[in-house]
């Protein structure tokens, strides 16, 4: 007999793009915490990440998840020259925007206001979407993300170009470049295992 | 370009040792190692547990078919092959790419203020020459991995029902979305990076 989906208990969907915290209920179950093993515990990286049903539900391919995590980390956090926190984050909210994921884009565009303190850049971004004027600099950036999240992908020299033009050199343009490639990594798993709730 | 130790990413990009893009990559080190261990753990991991190493390559080949770039589609069918994928399967992931292709990302919203955004597309089904070529159970899969590349906002429960009724078990789904989210991430590095390799020749 095959397993069924769950059937998340009642909540209140989000209708549109926010900074607000959002929970995420999952669609398939989650590994139980007392069901883990050490393999699935070391996956996590972190052990507060336990109490998430989302990485207690990817930790059921626990070195798939590991490499995704150590990937993700050294994207976002490493702190060796390239583009500034704030701007990969805005491209990783950007590309939650385009592609139309909600949890993610709330999580990233609290992260690229709180590191740029551009807060009503960041909400036009998610109110009017990836046309919003934020200035020539943010613009060249989440022009880049939304090009190389379309399928096939529309990236090219012109997007490298207006990189350059903006200031940014190798190292940077290799920061929009894998900060928007690991968002369409994780906006389609967070799209299609479970899905978004307000908080409370 | 099958040897275990053959970065993936590098290999399809161009990148040699000792260039300017090699000193970029080497700047994120983890992320370089890390991706290149997700395609292992995805690929080719020690256990291969309930999807075969064929079922993985051709749903690896079908998602690099879809986003239409020569270089990578050429090396997952290869590794397809590799996989000891028979003819006629790696025939039907070529025909079931041709069918499958559009543009992404596309679909609808909850109902609300971004209703005005949602944008229309289709909701592939896999024809019925190709699912009796491809068997059902990666029939099924295709049919889902279509909706993760070209409108994963269209995701439903119903949708993980339909592999779950497949077939599919919750595990074996996490590594099938993996799979499909993995090469979304991958994809776009080599075209990235290939451009930007291409900025300063």
């Amino acid at each position: 007999m095959s397993e069924t989906v769950l059937v998340p208990p009642d909540h209140t969907a989000p209708v549109a793009f926010t900074r607000a915290q959002l929970e995420w209920l999952p669609w398939l179950e989650p590994l139980a915490v007392e069901a883990m093993t050490a393999r699935h515990m070391a996956s996590l990286v972190d052990a507060a990440r336990m109490k998430s049903p989302y990485f207690r539900l990817l930790a059921r391919d626990p070195d798939a998840l590991e490499s995704r995590t150590r990937t993700d980390k050294d994207i976002f956090y490493n702190p060796d020259a390239g583009l500034p926190r704030a701007e990969r984050e805005l491209a990783a909210a950007a590309t939650s925007r385009f592609n139309g994921c909600i949890y993610c884009a709330s999580v990233h565009s609290r992260h690229a206001a709180t590191y740029s303190k551009r807060e009503a850049d960041v909400e036009r971004l998610l109110d009017e979407g990836v046309g919003a004027d934020l200035g020539e600099r943010w613009n060249a950036i989440v022009a880049a993300s939304v090009a190389l999240t379309a399928t096939p992908i529309a990236f090219g020299r012109e997007h490298v170009d207006r990189l350059r033009r903006s200031g940014l050199d190798d190292l940077a343009i290799s920061d929009v470049i894998h900060a928007a490639a690991f968002f369409n990594w994780a906006n389609r798993l967070m799209l299609s295992l479970g899905e978004p709730a307000a908080s409370g | 370009m099958s040897g275990a130790d053959v970065d993936v990413i590098d290999a399809l990009v161009g990148i040699v040792p000792g260039s300017p893009l090699d000193a970029v990559r080497a700047r994120r080190p983890e992320a370089r190692a890390q991706a290149q261990a997700s395609y292992r753990a995805l690929f080719t991991p020690d256990t291969l547990g309930e999807v075969t190493a064929e079922e993985r390559f051709a749903v690896g080949a079908f998602v690099a078919g879809l986003h239409d770039d020569e270089a990578v589609a050429a090396f997952y069918m290869a590794r397809l092959e590799d996989s000891g994928a028979s003819a006629a399967l790696r025939d039907a992931v070529t025909v079931a790419v041709s069918e499958a292709g559009t543009l992404g990302p596309y679909g609808s919203y909850p109902a609300g203020p971004l209703s005005r955004e949602n944008t229309a597309g289709p909701a592939h089904r896999v024809s019925a020459a190709t699912r009796r070529a491809l068997g059902p159970r990666l029939a099924v899969a295709f049919e889902h991995v279509h909706l993760l590349v070209f409108h994963p906002r269209d995701a439903t429960p119903e949708a993980l029902q339909g592999l779950l009724d497949a077939g599919w078990s919750t595990t074996t789904i996490v590594t099938l979305s993996q799979i499909v989210a993995f090469l979304s991430f991958q994809i776009r590095v080599v075209v990235g990076l290939r451009t930007l390799l291409v900025d300063h020749s």
